[in-house]
């Protein structure tokens, strides 16, 4: 049931991602009414296969990589309606749902088994607290990457004069820039609560507070990276290209964080 | 007597030799006289805005007449004659009225098919009008001037141009800014362009806008157009850091920006963006800048390509004003060898003769048995009558006299003869 749940969200976010990648080439009202509610739907089956799981489980469902991924997507796809609703950017599903999508289906390729018993170290309320925290500031890193993109693409067409291709669609840098602003003042105490309630939860189950441990010692990298960010907009100014930039190997760092850390080093937050 | 224009423009001379050169105020109507007192000028009218200096005269001997006005230009303006002589541009004949047709048209404007053009010439018309410095023929030909342009306009899509120029620049601070609403701007300089793309820009919403003038009252001027404050030339750079739009067009011949101020400028401004439209020939700002991150610097010519790229067949319209205007030209040049006295005169004495012989026609029929004697008689009557009645006007018009062609012009309208004309 669940799995059948996950497969039909996986369906609508491929349709979606395919609709954006069109719209690139040929973009309309109605192009995006349908990758809009191809994204609802798949967002609605999305949602209910959380909670089915959560359920089944009777835990967060957040246990393993395949839940971790999904719910990451889950995350990204949330905020990506809050910001459709609130600025109504052209083109910013183009940018957004493919990524969703690629989350979607490394999520799908990894084991889905349902964990219903926990190791010891997980049977805790900071699970539900820490995962959230974490998955919504790099769901917010996320769009900022994306955002970024956008911004480094616009730049480029206005810096250079050639005002064809995607110029007429894209937002402009002005709201591209406060938005990656916004969305990396948003990630960024998001992060700095995961890291700290991670203390606190290593403390509980590990007995220290930090440990040096791979994922720890990226997270902080991650950290640091957008705290330059905002110390550098603040202090010198750094906004526009630069910033974008900046937002751009900020998501590198989160990605190796998330995936990287998991696959090549060696940690005890690997997910089972 | 000749159609003959001297003057300056952008394309001939810098904006401080303009400004020298220019009947600003007070000058224009102490200017006109002073034209008119010259005694080759029959004719005159002046046009004088901040992108050209132009004497539009009809004259009779015109080298000396280029002579006296050169003359003239150089003693009222208090400056040397050598000084301002490379920068004076002289036509005469069909040249001259080209050149006029083709000003009035914004065909020779810095940015083609700017409208403002028109309204100037108009106004310098209705000056001299008023001053009575014009006669006949440039009444006639500044008419024509208006009518030309005013056919280029709804013939050809020449005046979409610089509106799609302002448009441009509009849509572009829009992809910067999102909204112009609350931006502050900057006008540099002044200029028909300019002015036009700034207007367009406060319709858009900017809302505090600066104007910046070598000529303080001047700025002032402008600024109460805008609602604006004017700023003095030597302070722009202090209110830059306070400003996210700016329009260039002083017409200086150096930069008046460069690259090391406007990056002290963006490190003051913590980088915020700006957008800069440069409008001047040659340019007034640093290209260098555009390099800088965050300013975005556009010259008139970047604003082309934009719109070039919206309108194609920028090239075919031009084309086809420069016909309209040929064709006009033509038709002016026409009407103005009917002028000369030699046609009236043969037509005036056509006139004559068609209505004697109408006459003596009509007077056969009702008086059939008059002898062959009598009919020579009454013939050689008519003759003396029409010969002594078109006596006095021939005369008059073989004088060469001051108002020979309102001379002309009466007696075509007295006496009833058709111009060869539409």
């Amino acid at each position: 049931m669940e799995i059948m749940l996950f497969e039909i969200a996986l369906t609508f976010y491929f349709a979606a991602a395919i609709v954006c990648v069109l719209e690139l080439f040929k973009g309309t009202r109605t192009t995006s009414i349908i990758m809009l509610s191809l994204a609802a739907l798949g967002f609605a089956f999305h949602t209910s296969n959380i909670i089915a799981r959560y359920v089944l489980s009777g835990h967060i469902p957040i246990a393993n990589l395949h839940e971790a991924s999904s719910f990451f997507a889950w995350c990204i796809v949330f905020l990506f309606f809050i910001l459709e609703y609130r600025y109504k950017l052209g083109l910013l599903g183009s940018f957004i749902m493919p990524m969703v999508f690629v989350f979607m289906l490394s999520s799908s390729m990894l084991p889905r088994k349902i964990s219903a018993e926990l190791t010891p170290v997980l049977q805790s309320y900071w699970l539900g607290i820490h995962t959230f925290l974490a998955f919504m500031g790099d769901a917010a890193f996320a769009m900022a990457f994306g955002i970024g993109i956008m911004y480094l693409l616009q730049e480029h067409y206005v810096k250079s004069k050639h005002l064809g291709g995607l110029f007429q669609r894209l937002p402009s840098l002005q709201i591209l820039d406060e938005i990656n602003y916004r969305l990396i003042t948003i990630g960024f105490p998001f992060l700095t609560l995961a890291i700290i309630t991670g203390a606190l939860w290593a403390q509980g189950a590990w007995g220290s507070y930090w440990r040096w441990d791979p994922k720890e010692v990226w997270s902080l990298i991650t950290w640091f990276i957008y705290a330059l960010v905002l110390h550098v907009r603040l202090i010198a100014g750094w906004r526009g290209k630069r910033a974008a930039v900046l937002s751009i190997i900020g998501f590198c760092a989160v990605m190796f964080t998330f995936f990287g850390v998991n696959f090549i080093l060696k940690s005890i937050h690997t997910f089972p | 007597m000749r159609v003959l224009v001297i003057g300056v423009n952008h394309k001939t001379a810098t904006v401080e030799v303009r400004e020298k050169l220019a009947f600003n105020g007070p000058k224009l109507e102490t200017g006109v006289f002073g034209l008119r007192n010259i005694q080759e000028v029959k004719e005159v009218s002046v046009l004088s805005t901040c992108n050209r200096v132009e004497l539009y005269t009809y004259v009779n001997n015109a080298p000396a007449a280029v002579e006296n006005i050169k003359n003239f230009l150089a003693e009222f303006h208090g400056l040397n004659r050598p000084d301002i002589e490379k920068a004076l541009f002289v036509h005469q004949g069909e040249d001259a009225v080209r050149h006029i047709f083709r000003v009035s048209s914004s065909l020779d404007s810095m940015v083609v098919g700017e409208p403002q053009i028109l309204g100037q010439i108009k106004d310098s018309f209705d000056f001299a009008l008023s001053k009575k410095s014009t006669g006949v023929l440039l009444n006639k030909l500044m008419k024509k001037a208006i009518s030309t342009a005013k056919r280029v306009r709804t013939e050809t899509r020449i005046a979409e141009n610089a509106v799609s120029i302002s448009f441009a620049a509009v849509e572009l601070a829009k992809k910067i800014f999102t909204s112009l609403a609350g931006r502050s701007f900057m006008l540099l300089g002044a200029g028909e362009m300019a002015e036009l793309a700034a207007r367009h820009l406060v319709n858009n919403g900017v809302t505090d806008v600066k104007v910046v003038n070598r000529t303080y009252e001047r700025g002032c001027e402008l600024a109460s157009e805008f609602n604006g404050k004017a700023v003095r030339f030597e302070e722009f750079l202090y209110e830059l850091v306070n400003t996210d739009i700016i329009i260039c067009s002083t017409g200086a011949p150096t930069y008046v920006l460069h690259r090391e101020q406007m990056q002290k400028v963006m490190k003051e401004r913590k980088n915020r963006p700006v957008f800069i439209i440069d409008i001047s020939v040659p340019r007034n700002i640093d290209p260098e800048i555009n390099k800088i991150d965050n300013v975005y610097l556009y010259d008139v010519d970047n604003l082309q390509d934009v719109v070039d790229t919206n309108i194609h067949g920028r090239k075919v319209e031009a084309e086809k004003a420069e016909k309209i205007i040929n064709e006009e030209v033509e038709k002016f040049l026409r009407w103005m060898s009917s002028l000369d006295s030699v046609p009236t005169i043969v037509a005036l004495r056509q006139k004559a003769e068609e209505i004697k012989t109408e006459e003596l026609e009509k007077f056969r029929c009702k008086m059939p048995d008059l002898e062959e004697a009598e009919m020579k008689a009454v013939e050689y009557m008519a003759g003396a009558i029409i010969n002594k009645l078109i006596h006095a006007p021939t005369v008059a018009l073989k004088e060469d006299s001051e108002d020979r062609d309102e001379l002309i012009a009466m007696i075509k309208k007295l006496y009833g003869i058709n111009e060869e004309e539409e």
